[in-house]
């Protein structure tokens, strides 16, 4: 955790030198065809790639919130739908598990010189992946009205309940927390940050058993129902970018999403007097434990399988010459926290260098993990209604796990 | 037609019908049976910008090189169909034995993912298409009242439902019925009730779905409705006019026996086309609360990283076990029909 501020510092001093390497941009031959996720960060990013990539170059991005559900079956294809794919440490593992992302160590030693040791993302020795970014979700509030009703901002989940009812009591707002609870992936993810933040493990140890079932995921839950309760009563139809909007439309005092919703939440367009209002926080822990309840992210650039070494070379050289621009993030420092060298974090980076300071883990990368987060995002649903207890719920993640993971050859 | 003729006129709809529907159920049929290759994992060190730790991943060598020698996957006979996420056997004999009553029984049966989804799915099936028949009669009937310049224009408006896609048909509505959109907002109003939100509650959005269903299928039921008004014979009509039947006295011993082989047939289609329920749950982002059917296909298909090609077969022939199921009752009732015709 400590590598990441570490790398931050070096950051600064170095500057940036092309010592005796090609020179990645201008591409001239090949195809390159990029997946990517869809929000504001991802698109600056790739305007970078696309000015790298020349006007020469034959360039197509495709950004989808699907892309985690698309990018197996895109890349299983031979020749693959795509030639590049942006990844993070959670959607790299259903790719490695099928052999469908290149190593990449010779066209780093070719065209990565300019890239910082910590972007490189080693598996067994090898280079899968460059990544340009760091993420985690945290805590955003709104600074008049905590200050109006003398909330100190809250460090721990318990603490932000209590600021919420208090906000709900005062009648200042209606729902004043809002998080991503919508049914599915951000649903999963929302249990993942609360379990692992009451020092969950989500496996058995050595083995692909699961273990949610137990007093952890019975308290995680039960935080969720009570932030849920707090939050729009259409909390399961939202996701980070509902969430957003309902930020900026003041209806919410208190949300945890993630850090690079600071490039949408605090630019030039909506409310000015919500974004001068808007304030990041740290996130906080949960039932006493000294880890935040959130997991750390990075972003980067991973290469398909099969696609021809000549779109191999040029998606990469594309991509990681943004993923190595020193502009490109200092001219959007609060975008995101890039992980390119040179960078100076702006304002923003805070919560996620925090975050990282405070040993919060890092999105697990077990293989069948997202088996577990799949069955994460349809069981947990009915607990929320009211419908069913904590225990029941649990039980039923573990038998829809199992039965997906034996049919997956894992159990 | 000679039995001979028959056969050379059926063949090239009988052998496209056997390529295009046969092979894929059978390929579907097959694949159901089987199970992923073992996967064969092994411990690495993995570096990343928060550290370097111990994890474990796939061994991507290893296990090709089964796949290679067994590409179909294991052979796990019906495992997958009497699994937990289908028929779940093993669950309800569990249940069964230990339950304390007939409710708690059923409470856990129907929190099952395939009988949940079943559930919803049979529910949609019997909820949209009775009204959807009634409702595309009288539509059909009215505007077959209409003056001659006036139908052209009052057809395509009453067939827009039908036309637009029902991913978008059904996102357009989403957003309308949100507590900030017009429906939304207006039901607050007329109830009173400033938290009324028809997405939180499950019943609520059972009953979303079920409107936007019969909205989406009745222009179907009016475009038949309204082809079969133009073959109703003239003269019995005229002649209960002049004998002084009312105009409910018509429809009722005229028209709707004329129109009844077209209701069933309206139903039949109408029964197939709800039971694959599917874009409004996506639509309407109903996931949570409402699963039918082909949502499960397309969940293990999409929404996992891994497609569960096993699973997502026999999800799929369970529900061709279910479409035959509900239809043989009005196919019988068909067959019935056409014998007495003759």
């Amino acid at each position: 955790m400590k590598k990441l501020i570490l790398a931050l510092l070096i950051s600064f001093a170095s500057t940036s030198v092309f010592a005796g390497s090609h020179s990645p941009c201008g591409v001239t031959s090949g195809s390159i065809n990029i997946l990517a996720n869809e929000f504001t960060t991802y698109r600056i990013f790739m305007d970078e790639v696309k000015s790298c990539a020349g006007p020469d170059a034959d360039f197509n991005v495709t950004h989808s919130v699907d892309h985690n559900k698309l990018q197996v079956a895109a890349l299983s294809a031979n020749p693959a739908e795509f030639s590049a794919k942006l990844v993070t440490n959670g959607s790299i593992t259903p790719l490695m598990n099928d052999g469908l992302i290149r190593p990449l160590d010779d066209l780093v030693a070719k065209y990565g010189s300019n890239l910082n040791d910590n972007q490189k993302i080693t598996i067994d020795g090898k280079i899968y992946a460059v990544a340009f970014m760091a993420n985690a979700q945290h805590l955003w509030y709104r600074e008049s009205i905590l200050n109006d009703l003398g909330i100190d901002v809250p460090s721990t989940y318990e603490e932000v309940i209590a600021a919420a009812e208090k906000i709900k009591a005062a009648g200042v707002m209606e729902n004043p927390y809002a998080g991503a609870f919508k049914s599915g992936w951000n649903l999963g993810q929302e249990f993942v940050n609360m379990y692992l933040g009451h020092g969950g493990e989500f496996f058995k140890s050595g083995s692909a058993q699961p273990n949610v079932n137990n007093e952890k995921g019975v308290a995680a839950l039960n935080v969720i129902k009570k932030l849920t309760e707090l939050s729009n009563p259409d909390f399961l139809t939202q996701d980070t970018n509902a969430v957003k909007e309902e930020w900026e439309s003041g209806n919410v005092a208190l949300m945890h999403v993630w850090n690079s919703g600071a490039a949408s939440l605090l630019d030039d367009e909506g409310d000015q007097n919500i974004k001068a209002d808007t304030r990041l926080a740290p996130s906080p822990t949960v039932g006493g434990g000294s880890k935040p309840a959130t997991t750390l992210w990075w972003d980067g650039i991973a290469i398909a399988t099969n696609t021809s070494d000549e779109n191999a070379e040029a998606s990469f050289r594309a991509l990681v010459g943004a993923a190595s621009s020193t502009d490109l993030a200092n001219n959007n420092p609060n975008a995101t926290v890039w992980l390119i060298k040179g960078y100076t974090p702006g304002d923003t980076a805070g919560p996620v260098v925090d975050a990282a300071s405070r040993g919060t883990t890092p999105y697990p990368s077990f293989p069948h993990m997202s088996l577990m987060h799949g069955a994460l995002s349809t069981e947990l649903v009915e607990f929320l209604q009211g419908n069913e207890s904590a225990e029941k719920a649990l039980a039923d993640v573990e038998a829809a796990y199992i039965a997906k993971a034996t049919e997956q050859g894992f159990l | 037609m000679p039995h001979r003729t028959f056969i050379w006129f059926i063949l090239p709809t009988a052998l496209a019908m056997i390529l295009f529907i046969g092979l894929p159920i059978v390929s579907s049929f097959f694949q159901s049976l089987h199970i992923e290759n073992e996967q064969v994992l092994m411990e690495v060190e993995n570096c990343d910008p928060f550290g370097c730790t111990t994890n474990v991943r796939v061994d991507v060598e290893a296990t090709e090189k089964i796949e290679a020698e067994n590409p179909l996957g294991r052979f796990n006979g019906f495992g997958t169909y009497t699994d937990r996420n289908h028929l779940a056997f093993d669950e309800i004999r569990e249940a069964w034995d230990n339950k304390t009553s007939i409710g708690e029984f059923k409470d856990i049966v129907l929190n099952l993912p395939f009988y949940k989804a079943l559930l919803f799915t049979l529910t949609f099936c019997f909820a949209v298409t009775p009204p959807v028949i009634v409702l595309g009669f009288i539509v059909a009937l009215s505007v077959n009242t209409l003056a001659k310049n006036l139908k052209g224009l009052i057809v395509f408006g009453t067939i827009l439902p039908m036309i637009v896609t029902p991913l978008i048909g059904s996102l357009v509505l989403f957003w309308m019925i949100d507590s900030q959109g017009i429906i939304g907002a207006s039901i607050q109003i007329l109830f009173d009730d400033p938290n009324l939100s028809l997405k939180a509650s499950s019943n609520l959005t059972w009953i979303t779905l079920i409107i936007y269903g019969i909205w989406h299928n009745t222009p179907f039921a009016f475009v038949v409705f309204y082809a079969a008004l133009q073959t109703v014979p003239q003269d019995p009509l005229e002649a209960a006019y002049i004998d002084g039947a009312t105009r409910f006295e018509r429809v009722r011993f005229i028209v709707i026996p004329h129109l009844y082989p077209v209701a069933t047939f309206i139903m039949l289609i109408c029964l197939m086309d709800n039971f694959r329920v599917f874009e409004p749950i996506i639509g309407f982002s109903a996931e949570g609360v409402a699963q039918s059917l082909s949502w499960m296909i397309y969940q293990d298909l999409r929404n996992e990283n891994k497609m569960l090609f096993g699973s997502a077969g026999a999800t799929s022939m369970l529900t061709i076990l279910g479409i035959a199921f509900l239809l043989t009752p009005v196919l019988i009732r068909t067959w019935k029909e056409f014998k007495t015709e003759r």
